[in-house]
């Protein structure tokens, strides 16, 4: 018999303490599939975020380096600056990259850094509880919008991978979501052309992922994973945004 | 420019250079002034070193990262700023030490708080001294009088920022930064210390990770006395001062910096006037050479403290003597700078009324 499926070989043997129905586990086998099929993990280093993925280095079985909330893309650049041959990526929420970490950010890509964010927006702050976060939709409650999010007062959400895809330097930007089988596979497939992306030197690339979290939307996982689908996909389309690695960089 | 050679350097040069010399191949940071000589020199001449990385950040927040980023690979590093931007810079500051990485941070101090102005000031010393982010940390803390002392300070502070894996901190002021004097630099530096610790991509190995957070609490006390143990090693061993003019003195200032420059200019005018004064003047901040003021106070009957602030390194000066010594103190803020001739008035009438006690 053939084995069509198993454990990625760079996650390494440890429960996940997310919360069920969560999606953060479905991305870290994600990163941990591209890293492996890419074979890159030997020159891999991950910056995880503040936030619930804190705790990455956990479970992938790669050299892993924890920064300040916000700070990854500043980390990661003056990693790469001196390790330019290895393939550098923070993994960042929500709150730690469309808020605080918004001025690192903008700037790391508009130098076209070549590196690889993977952003999962789950439209709330995990961790601290369910505030509202820099991508909470209008009139989605959370601890600190309990009547909603209002643009009059919280401003609308931010789509950060269309404002990123007007800086020249940013080379390719998806975004994606996991609350289907086949958007996580296609997830995967944009994940992975972000890797290629840094390997190849063509500028700095991120994969945006909407992600469920159950807990704090108070929701079962499968309401979760409707909710995506019904109404905070119609907020961030999913998809290719800019892929310019044709172009000379 | 060649080793071992005297040649004329403006201040904040003499520290870019020496820092080169001893292999920081990295530069991050934000302009502010009175600093923005350093990285511009940086940029100057790590464009002449291949390999080197120069990179002006988007804000001294960013820098520090950078910095952390650059220390994590096992690389030299070094970043500068002023007050202002220091206190950005704080955040990173408290990670680098948690995570006992190696930095070396000027801090061309200028009046404060808030903007303040871009005059020289001594106003940071708590900031420097206490660690100056959260948490339970400290940072070494040099602070050169003259420009061939920036220049074997800074050379050495990455030597100890490696040893000890933890950022050092130089101080200076907008005056030092701009005065030209002629300093003999040290050879470039050939070999550097091995990183066995440092994060560079697990390679055919086991994957390692470097954090901060420790969320067990017994976890996190075992690692607030390690770091502890470590800044007692330090205090036992990198201790640094300079006394001149001590041995008869019955008034002794205490000084550091540019304002020790002045309080020298003082005591010899003091001295030519036949007044015993002396000066005790603290190189490294941090650790505070506070042994060593005891011992001076076996001997001297008064202290004089003079500082750039309303009364910082004061503090340190008390905790020293425990009382058993009167403690004078003057100090300008704001950026006033006196001149020797200034302080020599001031801290004559003390003298006079020293002799006129001991005469009732």
């Amino acid at each position: 018999m053939k084995q069509v499926i198993g454990r990625p070989r760079l996650l390494k043997e440890a429960p996940f303490h997310y919360c069920p129905g969560c999606g953060h586990s479905v991305i870290h086998r994600l990163v941990a599939e591209v890293i492996e099929e890419l074979g890159v993990r030997d020159r891999a280093i991950g910056i995880p975020p503040c936030g619930c993925a804190v705790l990455a280095y956990y479970y992938l079985d790669v050299d892993m380096v924890e920064a300040a909330h916000g700070r990854a893309t500043a980390v990661a650049t003056g990693m790469k600056r001196c390790l330019p041959d290895r393939i550098i990526f923070t993994y960042q929420g929500d709150g730690d990259l469309a808020a605080i970490g918004t001025a690192e950010l903008i700037h790391c890509a508009n130098r076209g850094e070549q590196i690889t964010t993977i952003f999962v927006n789950n439209g709330v702050y995990g961790m601290t509880g369910g505030q509202m976060a820099p991508t909470t939709i209008l009139g989605q409650k959370t601890t600190t919008t309990p009547r909603g999010r209002q643009a009059g007062n919280d401003g609308p959400p931010i789509k950060l991978v269309e404002f990123l895809s007007f800086l020249e330097r940013t080379a390719y930007l998806a975004r994606g979501s996991v609350h289907n089988a086949r958007e996580i596979q296609r997830t995967k497939k944009y994940i992975r052309e972000a890797f290629q992306t840094q390997m190849e030197n063509k500028g700095f690339s991120m994969v945006e992922i909407l992600s469920p979290c159950p807990s704090n939307w108070k929701l079962s996982p499968v309401e979760s994973c409707r909710w995506i689908e019904q109404v905070m996909k119609q907020n961030f389309p999913l998809g290719v945004v800019k892929d310019s690695r044709g172009q000379p960089s | 420019m060649k080793s071992e050679e005297k040649v004329l350097l403006r201040g904040i040069e003499a520290i870019g250079e020496a820092a080169l010399r001893a292999g920081c191949r990295c530069y991050f940071g934000y302009p502010i002034t009175p600093q923005n000589e350093l990285p511009e020199y940086m940029a100057r001449r790590m464009a002449e070193i291949p390999g080197a990385v120069f990179l002006q950040s988007e804000s001294e927040l960013a820098g520090i990262n950078m910095v952390f980023g650059a220390s994590v690979t096992g690389t030299r590093v070094m970043t500068s700023s002023s007050s202002p931007g220091m206190s950005l810079m704080q955040e990173g500051i408290s990670y680098l030490a948690a995570c006992e990485l190696p930095a070396v941070i000027v801090n061309i101090i200028r009046g404060g708080p808030g903007l303040g102005n871009i005059a020289p000031a001594q106003s940071d010393y708590f900031q420097a001294t206490r660690g100056g982010g959260h948490g339970d940390y400290r940072c070494i803390v040099l602070a050169p009088a003259y420009l061939q002392e920036a220049v074997d300070l800074t050379y050495h502070a990455f030597d100890q920022a490696d040893e000890y894996r933890i950022p050092v901190v130089i101080v200076g002021d907008g005056m030092m930064g701009q005065m030209m004097e002629p300093v003999v630099l040290p050879p470039f530096r050939e070999q550097l210390p091995k990183k066995d610790w440092a994060i560079r991509g697990a390679g055919g190995g086991q994957s390692r990770f470097l954090r901060s957070l420790l969320l067990d609490v017994h976890v996190l006390e075992a690692h607030n006395w390690k770091l502890h143990r470590k800044y007692e090693r330090i205090r036992r061993r990198e201790v640094r001062f300079d006394e001149y003019e001590t041995q008869d003195a019955e008034l002794v200032i205490v000084a550091y910096g540019t304002a020790a420059r002045i309080a020298r200019g003082a005591v010899k005018r003091l001295r030519e006037k036949g007044m015993k004064v002396g000066l005790f003047r603290p190189v490294t901040l941090w650790p505070f050479p506070g042994e060593a003021l005891r011992n001076l106070a076996a001997r001297v009957g008064r202290f004089f403290v003079f500082e750039f602030s309303t009364g910082q390194m004061v503090e340190d000066v008390r905790l020293a003597l425990e009382g058993r010594r009167h403690i004078d103190f003057y100090g300008r803020p704001g950026g006033v700078v006196i001149t020797p001739m200034e302080l020599s008035r001031i801290v004559a009438r003390k003298y006079h009324a020293i002799q006129q006690e001991a005469r009732t």
